[in-house]
């Protein structure tokens, strides 16, 4: 009785796991487009990133079941790491885009 | 009971009073969660480590050819995003203790990390080959070499612990072992290894195709 029901529940599951797999494959393949494509550096840093911060997103949340668990949790986790990589930007960005207005990197 | 009792009592059975879990999940989930973060932290460093190296290097390498270089990246990243997904069926499969399916699914998780880590191997085979070296390569600036393999030796290392771990929790969970909580746990790592990668595919593949 218990094992059905439990079988019964994840049935749905599943087919919410198979979405978000087929998802993160679109937008690595739109990843691919892009760099087929080729965009200026500044333009396609942006884009790649936002894609890659989704797909992230896409596994912490049900991969990684973070959607599912308690709001205190993720209030735990999540802000700390983002406040953190905020702090590192900071120090990177106005240096490297510096340089690259230079005509330094690409 | 005296007022000071009950109080000592409704902290003790109280959520932040040591009585429960406060995040609702274990502790050795916690640790693995607190483990993610710091090293979520380690790659991000690597990867800004990169960029500012490429940054402040006028002639940075492009050495990647669309094929076969992109094409391989994107089978690797396909073979991650797939062990993910068996990763998923092996986590849910024990929860509805279905053991042999479990260990089916772990193995098709550990057959995914291990055509990554082929796939990898044969890159940086191909690179080496080419005449790339920590400190040295034919294209441009030196410290392509030692930024690259650093970083996704890094990665390589996290993909064959991963390997490892998966192989010790389907041995376990074939022999009766281990909890529900234990193959959850190893699936966070697991699917933090393919977060990872969702990084570095496009910062160092994507982002340095050589248009000739």
């Amino acid at each position: 009785m218990s094992h059905n029901a439990a079988v019964k529940h994840a049935e749905p599951a599943t087919k919410l796991f198979m979405w978000v797999w087929i998802w993160l494959l679109l937008l690595t393949a739109g990843e691919v487009v892009l760099g087929y494509e080729q965009y200026p550096v500044k333009l396609m840093l942006t884009m790649l990133m936002s894609l890659s911060v989704i797909k992230a997103g896409l596994i912490m949340a049900y991969f990684m079941h973070l959607r599912f668990e308690k709001m205190k949790l993720v209030l735990t986790l999540v802000p700390a790491l983002v406040i953190i990589l905020c702090l590192f930007s900071i120090f990177f960005f106005p240096d490297s885009l510096r340089l690259l207005d230079l005509g330094w990197g690409r | 009971m005296s007022d000071a009792e009950a109080k000592v009592e409704a902290l003790a059975t109280g959520e932040w009073g040591g009585g429960s879990f406060p995040y609702a999940v274990g502790s050795k989930k916690f640790g693995m969660w607190l483990f993610i973060i710091s090293d979520a932290l380690t790659f991000s460093v690597l990867l800004i480590a990169y960029g500012y190296l490429r940054l402040a290097n006028k002639n940075w390498p492009e050495p990647f050819e669309f094929y076969p270089s992109l094409v391989t990246a994107t089978v690797m990243t396909l073979c991650l995003l797939s062990s993910s997904l068996t990763m998923v069926m092996a986590v849910a499969a024990r929860q509805r203790e279905d053991r042999s399916a479990t260990v089916k699914w772990l193995l098709a998780t550990m057959a995914g990390g291990l055509a990554f880590l082929v796939l990898h191997a044969n890159e940086w085979l191909k690179l080496i080959g080419e005449g790339m070296k920590p400190f040295q390569n034919p294209w441009g600036a030196p410290l392509f070499g030692a930024s690259f393999f650093t970083l996704t030796g890094m990665h390589m290392f996290h993909v064959l612990s991963g390997v490892g771990f998966l192989g010790v929790v389907a041995v376990a969970t074939a022999r009766a072992k281990f909890t529900s909580e234990d193959v959850e746990i190893c699936g966070l790592y697991w699917h933090f290894v393919d977060l990872v990668w969702m990084f570095i595919f496009p910062l160092v593949y994507v982002m340095s195709i050589h248009h000739g």
